[in-house]
């Protein structure tokens, strides 16, 4: 993959509203940002209600989201184009699972919902209606997502990046800033990690950085390019954002998202925790 | 009580900006940064995007606007730099925040 490929401009957008096969998804946790007005043409996914697991602490299988992108009217044929609030965030974390259930051609509009709204480029309130489809999602790319125990022996072993806020990372805060800060888990971070918060990939007005800005602040921050990656952050979403960039933009292989992230990590029993500003020892 | 299940649940999206504060929330422990985001003319700058800078400039957290233009941080006590991006102008404040509620008046501009 490359920018060419996973990531289309606001302009580009614009200009292909109308064009067939080309689905624009808004995905956000908190859709009333959808229903106060959205992309024209764009349909909704709820980050929560629509990619969870009601029951079980797990994201949607394989069967529930081929019926969900079923009820939503999209192909496997479609370019579906996904964006969002919070800097894409959970636009990214979709995006990741289009990949993980092998969507042919996904890609994320560049600064999302942001970028649109600085620009005062045109919204709506119309919700389009979209003949339902009959989509047959692939089993699961195991290659592109991490569980707990592999993150456990990728200590002092692959990369591991965390993308949450240096507060979080150093045990300071256990949420980012705009939640409030109670919680029972442990906080700090998984021993060798390093730090390098999502927003660092981002312009202030959400788009991604250059590729060569991008690969100078994972290699200045120590990513080892010879070596597999994971990245985390709370509950993998923004690591969905580095992911995206390491894997889509620059290119890297063998990058997994660890979407049980630090709400996983930080409640499991025994396993090694570093605290403050440094990676830590294996 | 919040159980743990319910704020692993609640996601890592901002919360309602224009909703009181949670009776959950202990303003004997938390800093909280809140104020309303206007333009030049008085007006409020509804879906402003508003950023949570730290002491050296980094990057923080990030909410919107609610129509009314307010927002709302949980941080930690010392200096912040609350800074908005709207479709009608940018603008930025220093916050020297202290633990309870750290009322601020944003106003934004075209440069």
């Amino acid at each position: 993959m490359s920018r060419d490929t996973a990531l289309v401009s606001a302009d580009w957008a614009e200009n292909n509203l109308e064009t067939p096969g080309v689905v624009f998804v808004e995905v956000d946790e908190d859709t009333t940002a959808y229903d106060g007005g959205h992309i024209p043409g764009a349909i909704k996914i709820d980050w929560k209600k629509d990619l969870q697991d009601p029951v079980r602490r797990d994201f949607v299988n394989q069967e529930q989201f081929a019926a969900l992108l079923s009820e939503r009217g999209i192909s496997n044929d479609d370019t579906v184009v996904l964006y969002g609030g919070n800097n894409n965030w959970f636009a990214a974390y979709a995006y990741w699972y289009f990949k993980l259930y092998g969507h042919g051609d996904v890609k994320l509009l560049d600064g999302g919902r942001k970028k649109w709204e600085l620009d005062a480029r045109v919204y709506t309130k119309d919700v389009p209606v979209r003949a339902k489809t009959s989509y047959v999602a692939q089993p699961q790319d195991k290659s592109i997502r991490a569980f707990r125990d592999e993150v456990v022996e990728a200590i002092g072993v692959k990369n591991l990046v965390d993308v949450r806020s240096p507060d979080e990372f150093a045990g300071r805060l256990l949420a980012p800033a705009h939640l409030p800060q109670e919680q029972s888990q442990r906080a700090g971070h998984i021993p060798t990690a390093i730090s390098v918060p999502w927003s660092k990939a981002a312009n202030e007005d959400g788009t991604f950085k250059s590729d060569d800005e991008l690969a100078k602040i994972y290699g200045e921050a120590g990513l080892d390019g010879s070596k597999d990656t994971i990245a985390y952050c709370r509950i993998g979403e923004r690591s969905s954002h580095t992911w995206f960039v390491l894997k889509e933009l620059l290119g890297q292989e063998n990058v997994k998202n660890y979407d049980g992230s630090w709400t996983e990590y930080g409640s499991l029993i025994g396993v090694p925790i570093a605290l403050g500003d440094e990676p830590g020892k294996a | 009580m919040t159980s743990p299940a319910t704020n692993v649940a609640a996601g890592c999206a901002a919360p309602d900006q224009s909703a009181p504060l949670p009776s959950s929330v202990d303003l004997e422990k938390e800093t909280v940064i809140t104020g309303i985001v206007r333009t030049a003319e008085g007006e409020a700058a509804g879906g402003a995007y508003v950023r949570l800078l730290d002491s050296s400039g980094e990057f923080t957290a990030e909410v919107v606007a609610s129509p009314e233009g307010v927002f709302r941080f949980f941080a930690a006590p010392g200096s912040w730099t609350v800074r908005a991006l709207s479709r009608f102008g940018n603008g930025e404040l220093a916050v020297d925040a202290t633990r309870g509620v750290n009322e601020v008046a944003l106003n934004v501009a075209t440069a």
